[in-house]
């Protein structure tokens, strides 16, 4: 079982939507069940393959994989021909860069399953749905054939727009309909970048393009006129179709604003997955499937990414610092923490690189324990305006407590998870070794400063000074909800202090990447 | 082995654990602490005391070091191996790349820095156990102040900058729960509103510093490639030596961004604002945060970092240092409360440590930060016993003659504040005096630049005025006739005469032994909630409270609302208020603390007995207990930059006039407030009416801070005491302007970036709409044209469509011919 392993993790869900599709719809408690075992066992499979499966490489492996064909090292593989006309396989593995995504992928839909049983609308085609995401989401994390990574990225797209447009808040079908049009978009320039990959290359296995890429035979030269479009380059034009694509998802600064309405309006469970793991699509694609197709495009914009990215980290945090609703204001958050993805990666370093698959994990533990947390309230008051309520601290205190740890995990206070990983793409930042970068550093420090500064103000406006006499019969938050953060908040504070036990993992991945794309490792 | 000698196999082992005792005392007591008998109290100040216990024994090793000239800077990574790999699990992990790891650096300044953090903390946990009585959260605040000193210890011991970073930040988090301690419990109206503003001041104003330090540290990071000090320091030195004795440009860069984070952390102009609204947390929390951390912990990082500020970094923080301690200095002599007066000389008195670093006297900043944390500690904690005896009244206009009910902390504050003063054989006396020194010493000595001039003129003058206010405290508040209600006071629970009462309830229990059952009737009722023994206990109480107060009978009252508050219940009338009882004494745990904190406030300067001798002999300096462990040598090892000790000729000449200007301007300060309030407060208000009169426009700017809270936008006390009239509303500010600029782009970002968005969507819909209509007409008018010609065709090529095979080969093969030669042909 071990080399299907993988297999096992992605397609359980699959398994257990198909019994619940089979169960009546009036057995609620059975679906629940059955939802709660589907994403139980995944999760237990990929905690025990993490920390007990997963061998630790070194440059050694990586020169031996390397020779076998497989230059990402990548392990539990497995690799059947599945359509063969065209050259698809159902291609599978997990490296340094995956493995803690899949992992969290696993957790936090366990999670978004227990946050669901609060939801009274939540019935057998919500289960169904959620569990048909799972498959998507973790596919995409494991595969490494591109027409797989492309079919399992329209899975997840499916499900998520349902489950906005049906279970969502009152303007769920305008945000439904722009989460769904702007990652086709998305995803409609993939496709043509990996058509075009495949028309060159031959093959759409991710090592082996990578392999061509890195060794500069992946140039578009099998396509009409060399690959030259437009006056532009094959590789731009792959480089930044797929950039696109995936930056969507992350989102980037421009591309972002789909991200405030469909949080705003999707039910807690769906904000946590969205927020938690469905961004971090975005960033790991990048590092899978765009930078090591065109390298030689990478290294041009690296500093446009990086721009990108500030101007995200920046910008977000000062939209957040005017937002008056509670869940929007997390929402920027997201967009201010995830520029950090790309400030990393477009430094270029180990340390930046490092921090910024990093910051993907850690971000989707504290960002999904934020959600959380502004559902709890949510469903007390139904609404969200952070000036309408007070004092909070005083009538649910645990709740408060919480809340304080998830909102100084979110601010990158030291000692927590957040921490490591912004000083660390900071630091990467920095390293490149080249003044323009140096600006970028110093003008990304405002955003530490003023997401601070949000989340302590909001901080103040919901929970410290007069209590609000409306709210005084809340209920102290519940065991559910209990259960649903405190894993969250306590990885927060165990890679807070204990880092290794995600770094050790995707070093090796992290230097090896930085060597395929031609840089320091 | 002698037993006070370092013992590397044994001695990290200990200091480690008296590092993580207050971290698993915080663990028990945020889970458990509700639960355990006294609300845990006892538990974490027991495990305070080991800590203390263990600091203390290690600090006399490193005297005992300093005084057979042993070395003592301990690493327990080389000495012990033990480290804390913290990035990677280990260097095979790292694979090339630098890993970040920790160990504990223990030397001669973390030694002393450590036992006074110890001291102070767990007289601040026996302080407490009497002055947070009543708190509500009681628990929860005897857990966060083990987790600041937690913080605080880890800060000490770190062996490289970014553990010290981390541990920094942790305070900061440590300080934000406590300064907002009140803003949970609604009862404290007044600090409620206060500390829930406060407590995010102080958080964010210290961040800005806070990621000055990052930024600088990163710089290091940059150009060393390493975060350790040591190792830090020994690079620093082969750069200048490598750059010709000059310091390069990138390290004044990054010196000056390091120096940020003290700024920040340590309360100087301008990032000072924080501190004087720190004083919403309880007043135990100010003397952790004005005494052993905190504040202390900006200057220790000087203190660490000291190599590797260049000359131009320090001319920077000389200045800084100096010009907050006379600003600072300034305030504090207009302020009335109690607690603000202390506050603002923590600032000036930081100001002085901050200042010797910058003129090169780093052995005399860190004196100064040793000495001043104890006599501060002891003065915050005796303004809380005072606060507490006068029934929560802070405003020193309403007290007076206080030293008749509270002898013993009259006493203490009294020793405390002739410490603070500078007054010979009391410790601040040694450390002021060296700082003035140091100035004076540049100065004569020939190194002329702005900074030493500044501050040789401008400290004895804000020494002066501390010598003055800090007088001018004793004077109000100690002497005189006792005046309660002289002036509105916010601080007088006018609107909650329940909390009020409930307040005083505590010296009840602890002032008078008649009262324990009652007390402890009151105890079980708090903490368990036995409602329904409420009206058993109350009029027993009710009976005994009259008595002891001569008919002031607030305590029962208050001790009756108490048990309805808990309860839920709306406070019903009654009578008596706290305002027109004397004050009284503080209990028991109260006291001790204070008078531990009060000898070392008046010995901290030469308590090591050996040394005894010599610190009488008070004019010569280099001979107390800290000059002798402490030196450049001893901190920095061979890279200490000995090149800026000045030494000499100038030295003599510098030792009178410093003595000579400390003398002066401590007798002139003590003398001025005799002068002014030592003789009758009638006569006091007339004189100093007389100079504000004369002052002006000027006395204005000075009692409103210079206004500088209101430029940042955070003017929390003028916000509070503004109510009712017109809120104080920022227009332009730091705080305003970051406001409004969210807000504008918020606006953009709806309105712009996703306008944009939406004119896309939109078009696409217009286009679909358009299309469809193009569909019905021309698309589908072309496919149903299309099947016009289509079957005109069909009828045409149903002739070609004969069923013979070789015909339909021959098409295919001229079709195929054809369309070769038109891909070839293009």
């Amino acid at each position: 079982m071990q080399d299907q392993i993988l297999t096992w993790i992605t397609f359980l869900p699959l398994l257990g939507m198909g019994l619940i599709l089979l169960i009546p719809k009036t057995s609620l408690n059975l679906i629940k069940g059955v939802s709660l075992a589907a994403t139980f066992v995944p999760m237990v499979l990929s905690t025990w393959l993490y920390f007990g499966g997963f061998k630790h490489l070194t440059p050694g492996d990586f020169d031996q994989a390397r020779m076998a064909g497989d230059i990402l090292a990548s392990q539990f593989v497995q690799r059947v021909p599945w359509i063969d006309s065209i050259g698809v396989e159902y291609y599978v593995g997990v490296d340094g860069l995956s493995i803690a995504l899949v992992w969290l992928t696993t957790i936090l839909l366990f999670i978004g399953v227990i946050a669901s049983f609060g939801m009274e609308k939540a019935g057998k085609a919500y289960y169904a749905l959620l569990l048909m995401l799972e498959v998507g989401i973790s596919g995409v994390f494991v595969s490494l054939d591109l027409f797989l990574f492309y079919v399992f990225w329209e899975i997840m797209l499916l499900p998520m727009y349902f489950l906005i447009g049906i279970w969502g808040g009152p303007r769920r079908e305008y945000a439904a309909i722009k989460f769904f049009l702007y990652t086709l978009a998305g995803s409609v320039l993939m496709l043509i970048a990996i058509v075009a990959l495949r028309l060159d290359s031959g093959t759409f296995s991710i090592p082996k393009l990578t392999e061509l890429a890195a060794q500069g035979k992946l140039l578009g030269a099998n396509l009409p006129a060399a690959g030259e479009l437009l006056g532009m380059k094959f590789t731009t034009w792959v480089f930044w179709f797929l950039f696109v694509g995936f930056a969507i998802k992350v989102p980037v600064f421009p591309f972002h604003t789909w991200l405030p309405d469909a949080h705003v309006e999707a039910p807690t469970p769906i904000s946590v997955i969205l927020a938690g793991i469905l961004l971090k699509l975005g960033g790991y694609g990048m590092l899978r499937a765009c930078f090591p197709f065109a390298p030689s495009a990478f290294h041009e914009f690296a500093y446009v990414l990086a721009i990108l990215g500030v101007i995200s980290i920046v910008y977000g945090a000062f939209v957040a610092l005017g937002q008056t609703d509670f869940k929007k204001m997390v929402a920027y958050s997201s967009v201010s923490h995830m520029g950090y993805v790309l400030l990393g990666m477009g430094a270029f370093t180990v340390w930046g690189m490092e921090g910024a698959v990093l910051q993907m994990f850690n971000h989707g533990t504290s960002s999904a324990a934020l959600f959380l947390i502004v559902g709890v309230i949510y469903d007390r008051a139904h609404h969200r305006d952070l000036n309408a309520f007070g004092g909070m601290s005083q009538i649910m205190p645990r709740y408060w407590a919480l809340t304080t740890l998830g909102f100084f995990a979110a601010l990158g206070l030291p000692g927590l998870a957040g921490f490591v990983s912004e000083a660390l793409t900071l630091i990467g930042a920095y390293q490149a070794g080249d003044a323009r970068f140096r600006t970028l550093v110093f003008i990304s420090l405002l955003g530490v400063v003023f997401t601070a500064a949000f989340l302590l103000w909001a901080m103040q406006r919901v929970f410290l000074g007069q209590k609000n006499p409306k709210y005084l019969d809340f209920e102290e938050i519940n065991f559910r909800e209990l259960v649903c953060q405190a894993p969250l908040l306590f990885l927060c504070i165990l890679f807070g202090i204990l880092p290794a036990y995600l770094l050790d993992w995707m070093h090796p991945s992290v230097q090896n990447l930085l060597a395929i794309l031609g840089g320091k490792a | 082995m002698h037993f006070l000698e370092f013992n590397p196999q044994q001695d990290f082992h200990l200091l480690f654990l008296s590092f993580v005792l207050p971290l698993v005392g915080y663990t028990i007591q945020i889970f458990f602490g509700k639960k355990l008998p006294r609300r845990g109290d006892w538990l974490l100040t027991s495990f305070m005391f080991v800590a203390m216990s263990i600091t203390v024994l290690m600090f006399a090793k490193s005297l005992w070091a300093a005084y057979h000239g042993q070395e003592f800077r301990h690493h327990s990574g080389h000495e012990a191996g033990l480290w804390f790999h913290w990035l990677y699990s280990s260097d095979a992990a790292a694979a090339g790349t630098p890993n970040v790891s920790a160990a504990i650096y223990y030397d001669s300044l973390g030694a002393a820095m450590y036992a006074v953090v110890g001291i102070v903390s767990f007289c601040v946990h026996l302080f407490s156990i009497g002055y947070m009585a009543q708190d509500k959260r009681y628990h929860i605040f005897f857990a966060n102040i083990s987790l600041f000193t937690f913080a605080m210890l880890g800060l000490v011991l770190s062996d490289n900058i970014l553990f010290l970073f981390i541990f920094w930040e942790l305070m900061g988090l440590m300080s934000y729960l406590l300064i907002g301690h009140f803003s949970h419990d609604p009862s404290q109206s007044y600090f409620h509103r206060w500390a829930t503003q406060a407590c995010k001041k102080a958080f964010l104003t210290t961040r800005v510093g806070d990621t000055c330090l990052l930024i600088g540290m990163v710089i290091f990071y940059q150009h060393f490639g390493t975060f350790n000090f040591t190792e830090l320091w020994r690079l620093a030195q082969e750069e200048v030596a490598r750059n010709g004795g000059q310091y390069p440009t990138w390290m004044t860069v990054a010196g000056l961004f390091v120096f940020g984070g003290t700024v920040g952390k340590s309360a100087q102009f301008p990032l000072h604002i924080w501190l004087p609204d720190a004083m919403a947390g309880p007043t135990p929390v100010s003397a952790m945060i004005h005494a052993a951390t905190m504040v202390a912990a900006g200057v220790f990082l000087l203190g660490r970092t000291y190599p590797l500020m260049s000359p131009e970094v320090l001319s920077v923080v000389a200045a800084t240092g100096t010009f907050t301690a006379l600003f600072a200095a300034s305030i504090g002599t207009t302020a009335n409360d109690l607690k603000a007066v202390l506050a603002w000389s923590t600032i000036s008195q930081l100001g002085f440590m901050v200042a010797a670093v910058g003129l090169g006297g780093v052995v005399a900043g860190m004196f100064h930060m040793v000495t001043h944390a104890f006599f501060k500690a002891c003065l915050f904690l005796s303004a809380g016993s005072v606060i507490h005896g006068c029934h929560h009244e802070q405003d020193m206009r309403n007290m007076g003659g206080v030293r008749k009910y509270m002898p013993v902390t009259f006493a203490c504050m009294l020793a405390s504040t002739i410490a603070i003063a500078g007054i010979p054989f009391f410790s601040g006396f040694y450390s002021k005096d060296m700082i003035i020194l140091r100035a004076w010493e540049n100065v004569l000595g020939g190194h002329f630049d702005g900074a030493s001039f500044f501050a040789a003129v401008a400290l004895p003058v804000a020494a002066c005025l501390t010598a003055f206010y800090m007088f001018r405290l004793i004077f109000m508040t100690f002497f005189g006739e006792y005046r309660p209600g002289t002036v509105p006071s916010p601080f007088a629970h006018h609107g909650g005469h329940d909390d009020h009462a409930h307040g005083d309830h505590g010296h009840d229990e602890h002032g008078h032994a008649e009262h324990a059952h009652a007390g402890h009737g009151h105890d079980e009722h708090a903490s368990h909630g036995h409602g329904h023994d409420h009206a058993k206990h109350a009029p027993a109480v009710h009976a005994h409270a009259a008595k002891a107060h001569d008919g002031h009978g607030h305590g029962a009252h208050g001790h009756a609302d108490h048990g309805h508050a808990d309860h839920g219940h709306a406070a019903h009338g009654h009578g008596g208020h706290g305002e027109h009882a004397k004050p009284h004494e503080s209990p028991l745990p109260m006291l001790i603390a204070l008078c531990v904190l009060a000898t070392l406030g008046v010995f901290g300067g030469h308590f090591w007995p050996a040394d005894l001798g010599h610190s009488l002999a008070f004019w010569h300096h280099a001979h107390t207990w800290f000059e002798t462990s402490v030196t450049l040598e001893s901190l920095y090892g061979a890279s200490a930059p000995i090149e800026r000790e000045l030494l000499g000729h100038a030295g003599h000449t510098a030792h009178i006039v410093a003595l000579s200007v400390s003398l002066t301007v401590a007798s002139l300060g003590i003398l001025i407030a005799y002068l002014i309030y030592g003789r009758g407060w009638e006569r006091s208000q007339r004189i100093a009416g007389k100079i504000t009169g004369a002052l002006g426009d000027i006395y204005g700017v000075i009692k409103n801070k210079y206004y500088v809270d209101e430029a940042v936008g955070c003017a929390i006390v003028v916000d509070l005491e503004a109510k009712g009239n017109k809120r104080y509303e920022p227009d332009v500010s730091v705080i305003g302007g970051s406001v409004a600029l969210g807000r504008a782009l918020s606006w953009v970002d709806k309105n712009i970036v996703d306008g944009l968005v939406n004119l896309v969507g939109r078009t696409g819909r217009a286009i679909g709409v358009g299309s469809s209509h193009f569909d019905r007409v021309v698309v589908d008018g072309a496919v149903n044209g299309v099947g016009l010609i289509t079957q005109t065709f069909g009828s045409v090529v149903r002739l070609l469509q004969s069923g013979r095979v070789q015909q339909y080969a021959t098409f295919a093969v001229f079709g195929g011919l054809f369309l070769a030669a038109w891909l070839i042909l293009l």
